[in-house]
């Protein structure tokens, strides 16, 4: 194993992890079980060791264009100290990666980016900046980052900072928020579909931050979650993780992300190639659907009759629903709601149905 | 981990318990431990034939889907139907929770199975 170990390695052991080989790193998949875990975040909250994530600053007088360059979202709507979801995309619009873009001000931009893509995407950002008056500075290795999510996050983190808390909206961050008396970069955003925040400081704040945060939480049900939780969590809120519903070999259009691709007033990597898509028509999508019988996993085939229409990209027997459901790319002609199709598990078909992608209704504190 | 006395233990980690001519099978404590909340469990039909070392059915966690093995060859009498309800059972329950009952082939095969401390040495190895 030559998996790299975050700061808070020796706390996952001592809270029972069992640790896994993910993206490079060796993570906790779960500490108590992922069904207990992903509860405590959807009725109380959970905190998340997150550091394998990476982090890109950028800044300079060209910053906002060559983000711009490089992002599917507009950046011109974005005021100082808002954050925004996006895209990194190659010139035939499939996908780099997705990301958070952190604006401190016109010539200052904060990147985080995924664990398993940050050498492709830091040499990706880096080949493009020669054309921009920027300086491109990965800090991966400085930054720790956990994430306390779930409905009772905020009263949490609020014992613990004289900062207030509520005054941060979502999508908003304020760098220098005192935690514990250790200054952090603080934004509410997350990944599970509950209100929460991120947290990212050095190394040594965040190995303090993580018993502090299980002392405060624990008589409101707070709980360390593993890696396991926090796939189902997203999954449920049915938002995208790279690798499955976009990758290198799928546009943001056909992931149904088009929320977050503006394909007017900006100018981006990889735009010539949607705009064509669009004109075009899709060809594939990603849908939602449901199973009676037969728990879905990333791969499995999607079938009418006997014809090959597509491939499972998550799946799970959903811990707040309590169903069988999935995200699956298939072709465009079975991608209206309701329309019947079939799920090879393991050797059988087992009849699916088209449902809404969102199996779980999202809730944020807007 | 636990283990119980008197039990027989497949390397593929599947107890077999014994009474009279018929063989129980479940997992074991090691098992539903490494595997995580276990969320549905597919079974085979009666009278299904399978020999050592076959699949008979999966086990699914929140996160897998995993063989079942069979620890040595024999006919399914019955199937544990309460599993399709309650598959967290599994977990809370591994050694009460069995899967199937068979008919086994031949006793002769109860040989290569191991027992209880013999598992738990096994388990500490494999660790």
């Amino acid at each position: 194993m030559s998996e790299k170990r975050t700061a808070l390695y020796e706390k996952h052991l001592a809270s029972g992890g069992k640790m896994i080989a993910f993206s490079g790193w060796e993570m906790p998949v779960q500490y108590e079980g992922i069904i207990e875990e992903h509860e405590a975040v959807r009725n109380n909250a959970g905190m998340f060791d997150v550091s394998h994530m990476g982090e890109v600053r950028i800044e300079g007088k060209d910053a906002t264009a060559f983000v711009q360059h490089l992002f599917t979202n507009d950046i011109g709507v974005l005021t100082e100290g808002q954050v925004q979801y996006g895209m990194m995309l190659y010139e035939n619009g499939t996908v780099v990666d997705d990301l958070l873009v952190y604006k401190y001000s016109e010539t200052d931009y904060f990147l985080v980016i995924n664990a398993g893509n940050i050498d492709k995407d830091v040499a990706w950002i880096e080949q493009h900046a020669s054309a921009f008056n920027v300086t491109v500075t990965h800090l991966s290795d400085a930054y720790s980052e956990i994430a306390v999510q779930g409905p009772k996050a905020e009263s949490i983190l609020q014992k613990l900072t004289d900062f207030d808390l509520s005054s941060i909206g979502f999508f908003h961050f304020v760098d220098g928020v005192v935690i514990d008396g250790a200054q952090c970069l603080v934004s509410r955003t997350g990944y599970t579909g509950e209100d929460g925040f991120e947290v990212y400081a050095p190394h040594e704040t965040i190995l303090k931050l993580w018993d502090t945060v299980l002392n405060a939480g624990k008589a409101e049900g707070l709980k360390p979650c593993g890696l396991g939780a926090r796939d189902t969590l997203r999954f449920e809120a049915s938002l995208p993780l790279y690798g499955h519903e976009i990758s290198d070999s799928i546009t943001p259009l056909e992931a149904g992300l088009g929320f977050f691709v503006k394909l007017d007033n900006t100018d981006f990597i990889g735009q010539e190639a949607l705009k064509a898509q669009k004109a075009a028509g899709l060809k594939r999508k990603i849908v939602g659907f449901e199973m009676e019988k037969g728990i879905p996993r990333q791969g499995y085939e999607v079938y009418a009759g006997e014809t090959l229409i597509g491939t499972v990209t998550t799946g799970y027997f959903s811990p707040t629903l309590k169903k069988n459901i999935g995200l699956a790319l298939v072709g465009i002609d079975y991608t209206s709601m309701g329309t019947a199709f079939e799920v090879k598990v393991r050797k059988k078909l087992f009849p699916a149905t088209v449902i809404s992608k969102r199996f779980y209704q999202k809730q944020y504190k807007k | 981990m636990k283990t119980v006395e008197g039990l027989y233990y497949s390397k593929d980690h599947e107890w077999l318990k014994i009474e009279g001519d018929t063989g129980i099978i479940g997992i074991s404590d090691h098992a539903q431990h490494s595997l995580g909340d276990i969320v549905y469990v597919e079974v085979p039909e009666e009278d299904d034939h399978f020999d050592a070392g076959d699949s008979f059915g999966t086990i699914e966690s929140v996160k897998a889907a995993s063989d079942l093995l069979m620890p040595v060859g024999g006919t399914v009498l019955e199937v544990n139907e309460s599993l399709e309800d309650e598959p967290g059972s599994v977990n809370s329950a591994p050694y009460e929770s069995w899967i199937i009952k068979i008919k086994l082939d031949d006793v002769s095969e109860l040989e290569a199975l191991l027992d209880a401390a013999g598992y738990t040495a096994f388990c500490e190895e494999e660790a």
